[in-house]
């Protein structure tokens, strides 16, 4: 028994709580907390078991300091999106049907600006 | 120069530090000076891939260690046969685009601004996954290579692109989370992250096979593999046409190029024959879901996206064909996935450039927008068609011997079920292309409104297209070069 273990135990349960919010939920901002909440886990997962009867380990630090550079990176390329998205429809959340419906919606109106073919 | 050749400093890190200057050089930079870095970029970029190559001629498979930091502390960049192929494909496909979107750009000028910037980041993004070997290093580069992806899929604000790449960044955010938290497992249990130290010290153990079956999942999920594909048609639909070659042809191939990395160099004895077979199985649902939904697209780009989900499932086949099969029949695999990945991304970056510019000439994203064109743009067509008949696999194309080398194995193996599967996707993927030229040589009653695209943008797609069809014909030395990484082969 170390001082570790419950970290690692703590990482594993953020990470299923973190998971189910991210599959559960649809508004984005909140699937976006999940994501980062997982994204802890997976950090408090990395430091604890390296360090179980080893001892302080450096290298799962240095790599935890790098993946938050990379989760914090993600969160604001995801606001800026979220943002983008909702103030072009006031629309929270993707949708899963929200595909065949832009179909549909844009086939006359794209037919109208011919101009603008992408 | 020869000895400098063999002995003098590693170019390799300048592959990845060259498009990292571009991309900051770029953002500062003012618009007026966009085309003379990049060309610049571009050139630089091309002269360091052909030293690497020459380097790689002379001394053979070698690594760089970063700061040289040792391992097990340090990173190291190692370049083989395939990772040299896999560089001189990146380098070739990118450059074509961005002459293609150079000129494409001007009808975009807002885009414009943060293109330059996000294609070189995702250009050194695929450079450091090539190179990587080193599994937490392959996880900064799946997410550098994720976010400037999408980036480049919102590039052009509109509603459509915005929600494909807010689907496309969940959907690479949550694989990169399963690949992290198996790194954190393998890390846990083993202590290091190299990929060639870990091949001789991994064990069969639980925490072992709970991180390689999370790690898959999220590569599956990030190369779009069957049940988990449905990111990828609207992301790669709605970006503009050199992003959707570039995302189609090279970035998808990525998570794959990780997958085999991960099973058969890394953990060769844990992938049972059953798992094969299950990799191999959604690569084959793959084949048809994609090929079947790319038959009922109204959508031209829709339609050559989904094709793309359909050809990503045959690489899936190299699982089975190179597991307990005999010497014989896992080289044959071994060179038909890679000649197959490579000949897809050479024929569907051609593909999505030649739709791009039918769509800008008839002003229409559909089929029926098509009418017409057999009459104007014979040269637009051509591209579209060389590149099909690679898809297709008919001779002499780079596709046709990719799937010939696929078909001798599956033959050898006695895994006949593949064979179906190979030539019922052929069959599939020939009715989706013959349907676009239908659509061409219908007459309709409306009045023509028709652009003649530029000159550079029809030329870019056919470059790419005849490479793929050349990759039939001279595929002795990519052949060569692909089999001196063969996993146990050289041992």
């Amino acid at each position: 028994m170390n001082t570790f273990l419950p970290y690692t135990l703590a990482g594993g349960a953020l990470v299923i709580l973190g998971l189910t919010g991210f599959i559960l939920h649809r508004h984005l901002i909140r699937r976006l907390l999940a994501f980062n909440l997982t994204g802890s886990g997976c950090f408090l997962v990395m430091t604890g078991l390296a360090q179980q009867g080893q001892g302080v380990d450096a290298v799962p630090q240095a790599l935890v300091l790098t993946g938050i550079v990379v989760a914090v990176s993600a969160t604001a390329l995801a606001l800026v999106l979220i943002r983008r998205w909702y103030h072009l429809t006031g629309l929270t959340g993707l949708p899963e049907d929200i595909e065949p419906e832009l179909q549909q919606g844009d086939n006359p109106a794209e037919g109208k600006t011919q101009g603008a073919p992408h | 120069m020869l000895s400098w050749l063999t002995e003098g400093p590693s170019l390799l890190p300048w592959l990845v530090i060259l498009p990292l200057l571009w991309s900051i050089l770029s953002l500062t930079a003012g618009q007026r000076l966009q085309p003379l870095i990049a060309t610049t970029a571009v050139g630089l970029i091309l002269l360091a891939t052909l030293l690497v190559l020459l380097q790689w001629l002379q001394r053979g498979d070698h690594f760089y260690s970063l700061g040289d930091w040792a391992v097990p502390l340090g990173i190291r960049l190692r370049l083989d046969g395939l990772a040299l192929l896999l560089l001189l494909l990146t380098s070739g496909i990118t450059s074509v685009c961005t002459l293609h979107a150079g000129r494409y750009l001007q009808e975009y000028p807002r885009a414009k601004t943060y293109f330059w910037p996000l294609l070189a980041f995702c250009w050194a993004a695929m450079n450091v996954i090539w190179l990587s070997a080193d599994l937490f290093n392959l996880y900064v580069g799946l997410e550098l290579l994720g976010f400037s992806a999408v980036g480049l899929v919102a590039l052009t604000g509109e509603k459509k692109a915005l929600a494909a790449s807010l689907r496309y960044l969940y959907a690479a955010l949550l694989g990169s989370l399963a690949w992290l938290l198996g790194v954190a497992l393998i890390y846990g249990h083993q202590g290091q992250l190299d990929i060639s130290s870990l091949a001789l010290t991994f064990t069969d153990s639980i925490s072992g096979q709970a991180a390689l079956a999370l790690m898959t999942l999220g590569l599956l999920l990030k190369m779009a593999a069957f049940p988990l594909h449905s990111w990828l048609p609207p992301a790669h639909a709605s970006a503009l046409p050199p992003v959707s070659a570039l995302l189609s042809g090279l970035v998808a191939k990525a998570a794959f190029y990780i997958l085999v990395r991960l099973w058969l160099e890394m953990a060769p004895d844990n992938l049972t024959f059953s798992a094969a077979q299950l990799l191999g199985a959604l690569g084959a649902a793959a084949v048809f879901w994609g090929g079947w939904m790319a038959c009922r697209q109204q959508q031209l780009k829709m339609l050559v996206a989904y094709s793309t989900v359909a050809q990503l499932g045959y690489l899936l086949l190299l699982f089975p064909l190179t597991t307990g099969t005999g010497e014989e029949a896992t080289r044959l695999a071994w060179e038909g996935g890679w000649l197959q990945l490579t000949s897809h991304a050479l024929a569907k970056a051609a593909m999505f450039l030649a739709a791009g510019n039918l769509v800008l000439a008839m002003g229409r994203p559909d089929l029926p927008g098509l009418h017409g064109a057999g009459r104007y743009l014979p040269f637009s067509l051509l591209g579209f068609g060389l590149a099909g008949v690679s898809l297709m696999g008919l001779p002499p194309s780079g596709g046709f011997m990719a799937k010939w080398l696929l078909l001798q194995s599956a033959l050898l193996s006695g895994q006949w079920w593949w064979i179906l599967v190979l030539l019922s996707g052929s069959a599939l993927s020939a009715v989706y292309i013959f349907k676009v030229y239908q659509q061409c040589y219908v007459e309709s009653d409306n009045p023509d409104r028709f652009r003649q695209p530029a000159l550079v943008l029809d030329l870019s797609a056919l470059a790419l297209a005849l490479l793929a069809l050349a990759l039939g014909i001279l595929s002795a030395w990519p052949q060569w070069l692909i089999s001196t990484a063969l996993p146990g082969g050289a041992a």
